[in-house]
């Protein structure tokens, strides 16, 4: 017992030196930029090298699903933290109303990312988008058939919808832009129309959805836009391939409003221990070569005009009408929308 | 101890005149391990808004009665699995009961999340099984023919119980061995049948350890987010990230979950008010075999069956199929970082290991010493965490470690106009502390279950040779619950390398875990790329398996009086 105990510990201490190492080093070197990010590590692995070949500046990066304002609004002034990452307009507004970003002057900034895609006072930017489309089966849904979100309530497609939970931010996103149109009454009525029309439980992802309407479970899915292209072309899950192929992507309200979008976006925190190099990235990142990165590698939409598309992307989401709704007036709406979702028992 | 002067007349403190060191020992390390759950009680008083009204009126009902489902479901057949192949592989002869002894183990190294994963790919619409019957039997679609749900309540139940059940089959195994062949043969000779003796003797005699078990399986199913999540099975614990995260309510997110722990606390105390009276100490010979049926023919096989099966479906299907993906295309999946990864979570699961052992065991100790009311408090105050929802608990060990941190940080800048910056928060130190603070109360189970079967005779007898409590607690009780520490060890060990909500949200710069590793590409929805991390927390979780079944082989001759739980 003793022995094995102490050769525990000696293990223990050598395994605690490099470690200890690591992180002095990270902390010594000069030009560095400290990312708390929503996003997986690898979505953004591929921009960061690019940006630390262009600029030198080497990145650090923590990733979590949750809880990272909460981190860093208990960091305080000691928080080591400099860009903010998300996938959604939520967390960056809940990080600003936290108090826990800074407004940032740049003109590159200004003038590549159009003024609905950033906060009014400069606290967060928009650095790509996504729509909220349709999915429809090819071989059960007549192109034309369905043009609306307004439609999805409708009694002629009882059990035939299939949608993940209506308390996944996506969802909520899209129907919070329901409330802020057409307000909060219309919104319940239209997402009990919607549970009435839904085929099974609201289960899995955006995918499993795309997948249930090959299978014949339903006609018609919710879904985000880059989904589409990671389905189709998915080699190392060729069936998804399939999955992608039985259906047609409907952006709604092509002759009203537009298409829902959301965005996926980034901000300096308060107390940016390197305030410059977190601004060069955040520059770098709504520059054509990275805004092309990632519509080319993640199927996402370039927020800067006239960045080119991928083939793919011209392909099959070319051209459409988005819905250019404020983000935050819809963001103030997500609660709400969460309470209507309980309240009409969407998901159960 | 109760005859020298107490710690605080001794060191000349009169406001601590009858403070004990094991007591304030106790006090302290309790109170530290508590802070993370006072954090969160903290975070309840300030909710944005009141919630309840509105759950009330909507879905708090239908969250309550899919948790009871949920938690009566995994409960049962947890239960069942585990006392049922417990009492098998110690009291019956069988074939393969060697290697079922420590086999039965192996499915508590799959994580839940991926067995949910693994299950929903072969088991639904599109996977292979149905996709097989349906070219055998020429059915077309859906509704040409029934198949059960994979992702519904059952379905959760029985996944999450295949992992699970090895906390119960732990803990009643070691009961079952502790009890000793001659109680049985005992009950055999007053004319009970086999079956009567099981229920009357073995059962009850075994409750308060199959009792620690069972709560650790119900605490863990209460706090499951995962594969609750990707089941669509509407929780509590779902409620709970809803509030804070959809509803941007922390403080309503942590009343649930301070409800939660309510509901988990009264559970304890119930059992515990319903096995007061009972106190038993150990009286095994381990060397002679525990076994005393030998099983032939039907009932051989019959056990032989109720022992592989949930082998076969809670380890070694998954494990094949997660080695099928990761090595059927090796090359792509597989990179250095893999040894990176695998050794922090190795380091970490070490370290967790270590920590909530030599905390339990004081703990426990002290507790044993002076079993006040105070002190039995604050140890059970202390394993409150395992019973938290793990993210709610991560904010909870935030902000007590940056409260000190930025205490020191102003201090010395208003002292010394340096900054010290965060000491603690964002290291390796911080995730070892949320460790301990989630699963004391696995160790602690362990421990203690193995402490209280120590006849307190044997501490009065080394007291009288004249051993101080420490020495006491060295020479005579850590060797005699030397397997309730290993086992508590293991179990830490394997839920550390699991562990994946406070190590995603306190862990420092490019940090990753093999638990982290395989969350950021299942959350992206490709299983494939994350079968190799999981493969790999399935092969080190091996390893503790291996090294515990060692090393109690070798130790068991050295300590042949004492109540032995493990066998290899």
């Amino acid at each position: 017992m003793t022995t094995t105990i102490k050769r525990t510990v000696k293990h223990l201490t050598l395994a605690a030196l490099p470690l200890a190492a690591s992180l002095t080093v990270t902390a010594a070197q000069a030009e560095e930029v400290n990312i708390y990010s929503y996003r997986q590590a690898f979505l953004i692995e591929p921009l960061l090298n690019a940006f630390t070949q262009q600029t030198g500046i080497e990145t650090n990066v923590i990733y979590a699903s949750s809880g990272l304002n909460e981190r860093i609004e208990q960091e305080g002034r000691n928080s080591p933290a400099d860009i903010i990452l998300t996938p959604n307009t939520t967390i960056l507004v809940d990080a600003y109303d936290k108090g826990l970003t800074q407004a940032v002057e740049s003109d590159i900034l200004t003038s590549n990312i159009p003024a609905q895609y950033r906060a009014d006072d400069n606290h967060w930017f928009g650095l790509t988008t996504r729509g909220r489309v349709i999915y429809a089966s090819k071989d059960r849904v007549e192109p034309g058939e369905i043009t609306t979100y307004e439609e999805l309530a409708d009694p002629q497609w009882e059990g035939r919808i299939c949608t993940r939970s209506g308390k996944h931010n996506y969802n909520l996103s899209l129907f919070a832009s329901m409330i802020e149109h057409h307000g909060e009454e219309y919104t319940k009525t239209w997402l009990e129309g919607l549970k009435n029309n839904l085929a099974r439980t609201p289960q899995g992802n955006d995918r499993g959805q795309v997948k249930a309407i090959m299978e014949g479970e339903c006609d018609l899915s919710l879904g985000n836009t880059y989904y589409f292209g990671k389905m189709i072309t998915n080699t190392e899950e060729p069936e998804q391939v399939e999955w992608a192929n039985s259906v047609n992507i409907v952006f709604p309200n092509q002759e009203d409003r537009g298409t829902h979008m959301f965005i996926s976006g980034a901000a300096v925190a308060k107390h940016a221990p390197n305030r410059d190099e977190a601004v060069q990235l955040l520059e770098f990142m709504s520059q054509d070569l990275a805004q092309y990165m990632y519509a080319q590698e993640n199927f996402e939409f370039p927020v800067k005009p006239g960045t080119p598309y991928s083939a793919l992307l011209n392909q099959y989401m070319g051209d459409f009408v988005a819905d250019d709704v404020s983000l935050t007036a819809v963001v103030d709406h997500v609660d709400e929308a969460s309470r209507l979702v309980d309240e009409v028992g969407y998901d159960f | 101890m109760a005859n020298q002067p107490a710690l605080g007349t001794r060191l000349g403190i009169p406001f601590f005149r009858h403070l004990r060191a094991w007591p304030a020992t106790v006090f302290i390390i309790a109170g530290l391990v508590v802070l993370p759950v006072l954090s969160v009680f903290y975070l309840a008083l300030f909710p944005t808004d009141n919630i309840w009204r509105h759950l009330y009126n909507t879905v708090l009902f239908r969250y309550i009665e899919t948790t009871l489902l949920l938690l009566a479901g995994v409960g049962l057949l947890s239960f069942a699995i585990g006392v049922t192949t417990a009492w098998l592989v110690t009291l019956c002869r069988f074939p393969g009961r060697r290697v079922f002894e420590w086999a039965l183990l192996l499915p508590f190294a799959v994580p839940a999340y991926v067995i949910a994963f693994i299950y929903t790919d072969m088991l639904e619409f599109a996977g292979p099984l149905q996709g097989t019957l349906r070219d055998l039997f020429g059915w077309q679609t859906r509704r040409d023919y029934w198949f059960p749900e994979i992702r519904s309540m059952g379905g959760a139940i029985v996944l999450m119980s295949l992992v699970l059940y090895p906390y119960i089959y732990l803990m009643a195994r070691a009961a079952f061995m502790e009890q000793g062949s001659n109680v049985l043969a005992a009950s055999r000779t007053l004319g009970c049948t086999p079956w009567q003796s099981f229920y009357r003797v073995s059962l009850p005699l075994a409750r308060p350890a199959i009792a620690v078990g069972l709560a650790l399986t119900l605490m863990e199913t209460l706090n499951d987010f995962g594969t609750v999540d990707y089941f669509a099975i509407r929780t509590l614990s779902l409620g709970v990230y809803d509030t804070w995260l959809n509803m941007g309510n922390l403080g309503g997110a942590a009343q649930i979950a301070s409800m939660m722990l309510v509901f988990v606390v009264v559970l304890v105390t119930l059992e515990r008010i319903g096995r007061a009276r009972q106190r038993h100490f150990g009286q095994g010979k381990p060397n002679q075999d525990s076994a005393i049926y030998t099983l032939t023919g039907l009932r051989a096989w019959l056990a032989f069956l109720a022992c592989a099966l949930p082998l076969v479906l809670g380890f070694a299907v998954p494990a094949f199929q997660l080695a099928s993906y990761a090595l059927g295309n090796f090359s792509n999946y597989w990179t250095d970082d893999f040894v990176v990864i695998s050794w922090n979570s190795l380091f970490l699961a070490t370290a967790a290991a270590l920590a909530t052992v030599v905390i339990g065991t004081l703990l426990a100790y002290g507790r044993r010493l002076h079993p006040n009311r105070s002190v039995r408090l604050f140890v059970s105050l202390s394993k409150l965490g395992y019973a938290m929802p793990g993210t709610v608990l991560a904010i909870g060990v935030l902000i007590p470690l940056a409260a000190f941190d930025n205490s020191i940080d102003a201090f010395l800048r208003s002292r010394f106009n340096v900054s010290s910056g965060l000491l603690l928060s964002g290291t390796v130190f911080a995730l070892v502390f949320a460790y301990s603070v989630r699963f004391l109360a696995v160790a602690a189970g362990a421990i203690e279950s193995s402490l209280d079967k120590v006849t307190p005779s044997m501490d009065k007898a080394a007291r009288s040779l004249g051993m101080n409590s420490l020495e006491t607690l060295r020479r005579v009780h850590l060797p005699l619950i030397r397997p309730g520490l290993l086992t508590g060890a293991l179990v830490v060990f394997v839920d550390t390398m699991k562990e994946l909500p406070a190590t995603l949200m306190l862990r420092p710069f490019n940090f990753d875990t093999l638990a982290t590793y395989v969350y950021q590409y299942a959350s992206d929805e490709q299983i494939e790329v994350a079968a190799m991390g999981a493969l790999m927390i399935v092969l080190v979780g091996l390893l503790p398996v291996i090294m515990l079944s060692r090393s109690i082989k070798g130790g068991r001759k050295a300590a042949a009086v004492l109540p032995v739980a493990e066998q290899g």
